[in-house]
């Protein structure tokens, strides 16, 4: 067990842990969206969990530090809150939030983040900028929904851990980045039959399952 | 294996490489030495090596023809030297040898003996009769360590790298502990010369301490800053060097495996460095049992697929894995952790170009040239408005201005110099206030700007700052990876930003978003890709802030560069009465004959192409550009005559 001091609160976690992942577990709340605690190799994609740690020059991300006896942690200076808020507004800025017809609107993790964050869901200074995708995309199982996606990865990684070779992937580049559903053979072989991890997974409820193979799969298919 | 055996060994193919040198001298026929790198092949150099054979074969003169490759001298391409050794004359240099000059170098020179002057841009060595190539600028203030060769030898023929102390370096290197290797890197301080700037020394002893796992090596030839081709020259020119600098490190670190990750977009480099690895395998000097000894290298050619991001060193090895080209956050270093989960060595050509000479000559005469903290020299490939562009390899610490104005010549058409951009992408763009800057990692890092790989851009009075900023970032962003937030997200916003300002849709509030979103992406990116991204829009704002106040608050572009900001117009005092070239060119007919068949511009019509200021004759040169648009005179055309 180490020792660390989180908002001159000490905390007492194993070692091992992640910063973000000791702070979570301790209900001290940091932003995230990509972050998966069983996964070897943080994602760090997302660029929320940004804290402050003594002796270190500039904010960092607490999912890709490990937790060290006596370290001093911040997680709400000017600076770190300036990193994230940009972060969030950045993510905004290519989101279309949907209350209405949102399928996670009761544990939307970006109404969380802007709650903790005290900001808007707008993302004023910055304008909100136009994609050439589609609304709604068919990936046979699933409808995925390229707006409402922040790119966190989650799916992509659950799919690889559950599946070995994954049908889910990245695809394209830059901000026209998605995620694609690619498989070599006939689709109807996918393992997606029987898993349904990725929809679960995803917290902004950008890749929802089918509604005829909700059941057949028995999760949750909403999000 | 004793070092005795080792060295025996090796003498035997020295023998052999002196030998063939040897015969070449004495059969006394001339060679033709042609620049055949993909710039050269680019300006056509297959058509003249095609008109010499042809008017070699139709004369039957015997000459020996020698593809060798890159100088560097792209402005005179495509270059020839001839060494016509029973003329009296030296080696001599030829300059934009097309296929007719080919076939007049033949006649002329070959047949009769004539050196056909005009054509002549110098003699390879000094002598009385012809002025030496040397004693130009562009040659004499160059220093050349890694790029020595290139140009001079023929990169598929093994022995004449061996020829010129080849291969000297890695024999010097195996007949010594591979601690004193990593030693010998170390005292030269030679820096990773992909960018960064990391210590070379240092990188190759963390890799070697990590564990006992068998370590990689990987060449990072993964070229892609627009304008920027030295890794590709070198890996035309003289593969070898790369090659055996590449098992050297190998020896140091304790690895068996080396890849050298080529863009599949460089065909010639990747045939040209599978060809290399062939012929230095067939002579013992890679693969299994180097030289009689224990050590085994198997060298293998990965080619990239075209992505900028993949030079980054964590997304180059999940590429080679045979994953999407992304960015992991380090640590884990790669030389902790590389690919396959080996530790792993990834270093630029240049780099381990520059190894082999360092061995062969010690750290001490590497650390004599160049700087303190940056020793050796630095390869550009200069570009934009200067006169002499090109590869250039200078001291380190040599200033801005001597390579831009004393080795490259400096600004054509008398203009004057506005800005440099260094660094590719990932630079900055330096003002005039600059250019006593010595090029040298801390300096230009200081400065805002970075070595990066080596991609230098030089801009006239007529380059338009946001337009440039406008351009690196519509590069970066179109590459980013799109993993992580600020760099998908962010550089986007830049863009548009910047495409506004430049149609001259600038807002005053833009000026503070532009520099707030730039601090923010350069902390808060996951790769060096996104921290640098931002650079060339936050040196252009602190250097030429006056450019984006006069694109926001007075809709004009003092460059007349930004096409939405500016319009032509004919000056009715200098227009020529009856002369209607401009009319003829113009693809949208928006020239009409004004009062006193003078020619005048419709505004309405203009889609501001530039073509009439090209063709009005320069003895009236009556088409004016000007900004802010408005400011353009306006003409009635007159009505139709019925």
């Amino acid at each position: 067990m180490v020792n660390l001091i989180v908002d001159d609160k000490e905390i007492k976690v194993e070692e091992g842990k992640s910063v973000l992942q000791a702070c979570l577990e301790n209900s001290i709340f940091i932003p995230n969206m990509c972050f998966i605690k069983t996964r070897e190799h943080p994602h760090a994609s997302c660029r929320l969990c940004f804290v402050e740690i003594d002796g270190l020059d500039r904010p960092v991300t607490s999912c890709t530090e490990k937790v060290r006896e006596g370290l001093v942690v911040r997680t709400a200076t000017p600076q770190v809150r300036r990193l994230q808020r940009m972060a969030f507004k950045l993510l905004m800025s290519a989101h279309h939030c949907q209350p209405k017809v949102c399928p996670a609107k009761d544990g939307c993790q970006l109404i969380r983040t802007a709650k903790h964050l005290e900001v808007g869901l707008n993302p004023r200074p910055l304008e909100r900028l136009e994609r050439d995708v589609e609304e709604e995309v068919d990936l046979i199982f699933f409808t995925y929904y390229p707006f409402r996606c922040v790119l966190c990865g989650k799916c992509v990684y659950v799919c690889r851990q559950r599946n070995g070779h994954n049908p889910l992937t990245f695809a394209k580049r830059g901000f026209d980045t998605v995620i694609g559903f690619i498989t070599s053979g006939d689709p109807a072989d996918a393992p997606c039959h029987h898993c349904g991890a990725c929809a679960n997974v995803c917290p902004t409820g950008a890749l929802v399952l089918k509604p005829e193979y909700t059941e057949a799969i028995g999760v949750e298919g909403s999000r | 294996m004793s070092r005795v055996d080792i060295k025996k060994r090796f003498t035997l193919i020295q023998r052999e490489a002196a030998r063939r040198a040897e015969e070449k001298k004495t059969e006394g026929i001339p060679t033709i030495y042609i620049v055949m790198s993909t710039c050269g092949l680019a300006s056509g150099a297959a058509e003249t090596k095609q008109a010499f054979e042809e008017a070699l074969s139709h004369k039957s003169i015997e000459a020996r023809i020698v593809p060798v490759g890159c100088l560097g001298h792209c402005y005179a391409e495509p270059l020839v030297v001839i060494d016509h050794p029973t003329s009296g004359f030296p080696p001599i240099c030829y300059h934009q040898v097309s296929a007719a000059r080919a076939q007049v170098l033949v006649g002329s020179y070959l047949e009769k003996g004539d050196p056909v002057f005009k054509y002549v841009l110098g003699a390879t060595e000094e002598n009385d009769l012809i002025p030496a190539v040397m004693d130009f600028p562009r040659f004499n203030l160059e220093q050349r360590l890694v790029m020595e060769q290139c140009g001079r030898i023929n990169p598929d023929d093994i022995y004449q790298y061996v020829a010129e102390g080849g291969y000297e370096g890695l024999v010097k290197a195996l007949a010594s502990d591979p601690e004193e290797v990593i030693a010998e890197i170390e005292t030269s301080g030679l820096r990773g010369r992909g960018g960064a700037g990391f210590p070379a020394g240092r990188k190759w002893r963390l890799a070697r301490g990590a564990g006992p796992d068998e370590k990689i090596v990987i060449c990072n030839a993964d070229e892609g800053d627009p304008g920027a081709y030295m890794d590709r020259t070198i890996l035309e020119s003289n593969p070898h060097q790369l090659l055996e600098g590449l098992a050297i490190c190998a020896y140091a670190i304790g690895a068996n495996q080396a890849t050298v990750y080529v863009r599949a977009e460089y065909p010639l480099a990747v045939k040209t460095i599978q060809q290399a690895i062939k012929s230095s395998e067939k002579l013992s000097l890679l693969g299994s049992s180097i030289l009689g000894t224990s050590f085994n290298l198997e060298v293998i050619v990965f080619q990239g697929s075209g992505a900028f991001v993949c030079g980054e060193e964590t997304a180059l090895i999940q590429s080679i894995e045979g994953k999407r080209g992304m960015p992991q956050h380090r640590p884990p270093y790669p030389v902790e952790k590389g690919l396959w989960g080996r530790p792993t060595v990834v270093n630029n050509v240049k780099t381990l170009s520059s190894v082999p000479s360092i061995m062969n000559r010690g750290a001490a005469w590497f650390r004599s040239i160049g700087t303190e903290n940056s020793p050796g020299t630095a390869i550009f490939s200069v570009v934009g408005n200067v006169v002499h562009p090109g590869l250039v390899e200078i001291a380190m610490g040599t200033s801005l201005r001597t390579l831009i104005f004393d080795v490259c010549g400096g600004i054509p058409k008398k203009k004057s110099f506005k800005a440099v951009q260094i660094g590719g992408p990932s630079g900055g763009c330096l003002p005039e206030s600059f250019l006593d800057t010595p090029i040298d990692f801390d300096s230009l890092t200081e400065a805002g700007a970075m070595m990066g790989s080596g991609g230098m851009v030089v801009m006239d009075e007529n380059s338009c700052m946001v337009d440039v900023s406008r351009y690196f970032l519509d590069f970066t962003q179109k590459e980013s990876c799109g993993k992580c937030t600020f760099c998908r997200i962010g550089t986007r916003h830049l863009l548009t930003i910047l495409d506004r300002i430049t149609k001259g849709e600038g807002r005053e509030e833009d000026l503070g978003l532009l520099e707030t979103l730039s601090e923010d992406i350069k902390s808060g990116s996951l790769c060096g890709l996104g921290k640098t991204a931002p650079n060339p829009v936050l040196t252009s704002l602190k250097y030429f802030l006056d450019e984006y106040e006069a694109h926001i608050r007075e809709k004009r572009c003092p460059a007349l560069k930004c096409r939405a900001l500016t319009a032509f117009y004919i000056d009715l005092e200098k227009c020529a009465r009856g002369c209607d070239v401009c009319v003829g060119c113009c693809p949208v007919e928006a020239i009409f004959t004004a009062t006193g068949r003078k020619k005048a511009i419709d505004q309405e019509l203009c889609v501001k192409c530039g073509e009439c200021m090209v063709v009005c004759p320069p003895e009236y040169d009556a088409v004016e550009k000007i900004s802010p648009p408005e400011l353009a005179p306006i003409i009635e055309r007159p009505p139709e005559k019925k």
